[in-house]
């Protein structure tokens, strides 16, 4: 089946052909086995302790990475970010020059680099032109109610592809798999937006003579209720539409891809076995397809994160939620270059930690990766 | 011995590709179809907000304008940037692969990584952050998609130039003295070839998903018709606390027909094109 482009599909074997590229041999091996059997990787003479450092180096270069990402996207490439700060506004050029001085955009590019990166790593991303607050601070509020709409929407979208899934792929061309598959296949390909914006109409300002029931933005309802059930309940309320729609747009990829693991589960032997042993089928399936069907895709929905925080940003900005992604949202019309550099750098940490996390996950899951 | 063969499923692809041209066609055609005054707003003479009549079949917008034209026309940008975009990036995405792929030892690696890092990058934020430093316009949008979908096909594309030189008919072509260039133009192409076509349908679908989510966050060109800024249009002037819903139906709609319809080509090419007689 298809699963949301190749960029899933390539990052699956990631791990494979990574670290190939230093022999003929070692090449040639990558190449037959991403083409066929898609094992986990196996790298020649690694113990699990190299293996973690090998990830934490990784990781650390491909953060280094996004670091001049940012540098190159926010002080190189905007030209004078002086006289867009000013835009607007009548400035005689000895206020340009002083600002300039003031933002060390007189020195020479290495000597800003330096700093830059310096301010970074310790923690200091610059102030907000828009809130004219530290950087940091923003993003420090904003960065709960993401984890929160984004968590919720990962667990359940990954419950009900995983239970979906297992149904279809036990069955494949059967009644339940070709419905649910035409589903996870349509909601491929719906816009994230547009099915935030549809919820929000149908449940929440309602069509024709169905009223609406459920908060349309926001986390709280104004003025916020008191004390800790009523204040649970209020964002458990705002948090209902704009969960159910990234729900809906990450379930087709988990049904998918645990749909196609559990097809090729169920043509080996052990579950033949299994079933001959007098096992009812829910029980094979429970107990000894799934957990071999879970493995790719627990690495898969990890690496999925860069995708769910995309389709985030779109849902946080049709609710109005207030978290990270509605922040550089609304950083744009500014634009607000310090927010949108903070931003843009915890995205990446984020998806540069969940690929750690995969690769660590999966090297204590299948110590085969390992030896 | 007589096997019998099941081939693939022809109707899927020819319907989905029908689909696809149609809309490629009704993108080329759009300005002669639709007549410019009819998708201007000084001229606008319809009710504003109305819900679907006989007169304008999908109600109309705040403006008055028709949404069934703004949909037609909005084929224009969404389909010709998703078409364009598509391009350009298995053009950069192919040309990566096929490299990294013909090469040995560190530059090969190096280039791996740099398609690994990019392929971790998440694409709304980055697109964000794009546009806000060039400012919004078709330019920074088809910029933008390519930036954020050319390393995937890299990827892929590398591995099937590697398993396609893992052919042991290759040392042979070697001995005879091919050198690396021959190889992959003559052997290596008619091998890579599918997977290229594959990527491309996926990187469509892609890229108009992109055009309408980078359109509705207001990255895309301010004052054109495409279906990702109708959607914008519909929320930001307050069609939705109307319950408009004919003014958002049609153009996420139409979004997921070409979607569907160049996943299906994908799937149908893929299937072709590994499918054992």
């Amino acid at each position: 089946m298809i699963s949301r482009t190749a960029r899933t599909g390539g990052t699956v074997e990631s791990g494979d052909v990574r670290s190939g590229g230093v022999q003929r041999a070692g090449e040639r091996m990558a190449g037959v086995r991403a083409a066929g059997m898609r094992s986990a990787g196996v790298r020649a003479g690694g113990t699990l302790w190299t293996r973690v450092l090998l990830a934490l180096t990784g990781a650390g270069l491909r953060l280094s990475a996004s670091l001049c990402l940012g540098f190159f996207l926010f002080h190189i490439l905007p030209g004078d970010p002086v006289l867009s700060l000013a835009s607007g506004h009548p400035v005689t050029a000895e206020a340009l020059a002083l600002r300039r001085r003031e933002l060390g955009l007189d020195r020479p590019l290495l000597t800003q680099f330096g700093a830059y990166f310096a301010n970074m790593l310790r923690g200091d991303l610059g102030t907000s032109f828009g809130y004219h607050r530290p950087v940091t601070d923003l993003l420090q509020e904003r960065l709960w109610p993401t984890v929160l709409l984004v968590g919720t929407a990962a667990v359940v979208s990954t419950a009900l592809g995983i239970w979906s899934g297992v149904l279809a792929g036990w069955r494949p061309d059967g009644r339940l798999d070709r419905f649910t598959s035409t589903v996870a296949l349509v909601l491929w390909a719906t816009p994230t937006a547009w099915l935030g914006l549809l919820l929000l109409i149908g449940l929440g300002t309602g069509v024709g003579p169905l009223p609406g029931w459920l908060p349309i933005g926001g986390l709280h309802a104004t003025p916020a209720p008191s004390g800790l059930p009523a204040t649970v309940l209020d964002v458990a309320r705002h948090l209902v539409l704009p969960c159910l729609t990234l729900v809906a747009v990450q379930y087709g990829q988990y049904h998918l891809l645990i749909r196609a693991s559990v097809i090729t589960q169920r043509q080996h032997q052990y579950v033949a076995v299994a079933r001959a042993t007098g096992l009812r089928d829910a029980s094979v399936r429970r107990r000894h397809v799934l957990p071999n069907a879970l493995l790719p895709t627990t690495t898969q929905a990890f690496l999925n994160v860069g995708l769910v925080l995309s389709g985030a940003v779109a849902v946080e900005a049709v609710f109005s939620w207030p978290g990270l992604g509605y922040l550089a949202y609304e950083a744009v019309r500014i634009p607000d270059l310090p927010v949108l550099n903070g931003t843009l750098l915890v995205f990446c940490t984020a998806v540069i930690l969940m690929n750690l996390i995969a690769d660590l996950t999966v090297a204590w899951l299948d110590p085969r990766t390992v030896q | 011995m007589t096997v019998s063969v099941r081939r693939p499923p022809r109707r899927p692809l020819v319907v989905a590709s029908a689909t696809l041209a149609g809309f490629a066609l009704l993108a080329l055609l759009a300005p002669v179809l639709i007549a410019p005054e009819s998708l201007d707003v000084v001229t606008a003479h319809g009710p504003t907000l109305a819900p679907p009549s006989t007169r304008f079949p999908l109600g109309t917008d705040e403006n008055g304008l028709s949404v069934l034209l703004l949909t037609l026309a909005g084929a224009r940008l969404s389909v010709g940037v998703g078409f364009i975009a598509a391009g350009l990036a298995v053009v950069v995405g192919a040309l990566a692969g096929v490299t990294a792929g013909v090469l040995r030892g560190r530059p090969a690696a190096a280039l791996v990584w740099i398609m690994d890092w990019f392929l971790m990058l998440p694409q709304v934020p980055l697109a964000i952050a794009f546009v806000a430093v060039l400012s919004p316009g078709l330019t920074a949008l088809v910029l933008v998609i390519v930036v954020t979908s050319w390393a995937p096909i890299g990827r892929v594309v590398r591995t099937a130039v590697l398993a396609a030189q893992a052919q042991p008919y290759l040392d042979r072509v070697r001995a005879l003295g091919a050198g690396n260039w021959y190889i992959a133009r003559v052997h290596l192409l008619s091998e890579v070839l599918p997977v290229i076509a594959v990527s491309a349908a996926l990187a469509l679908a892609n890229a108009i998903l992109a055009e309408a989510a980078f359109s509705y966050l207001g990255l895309g060109a301010p004052s054109e018709i495409s279906w990702g800024s109708m959607l914008r249009q519909a929320s930001v002037s307050g069609a939705l606390t109307a319950g408009a819903w004919w003014y958002v139906l049609p153009p996420g709609l139409a979004v997921i027909i070409v979607v569907l319809a160049a996943g299906i080509c994908a799937n149908a090419i893929s299937s072709a094109s590994t499918q054992q007689y």
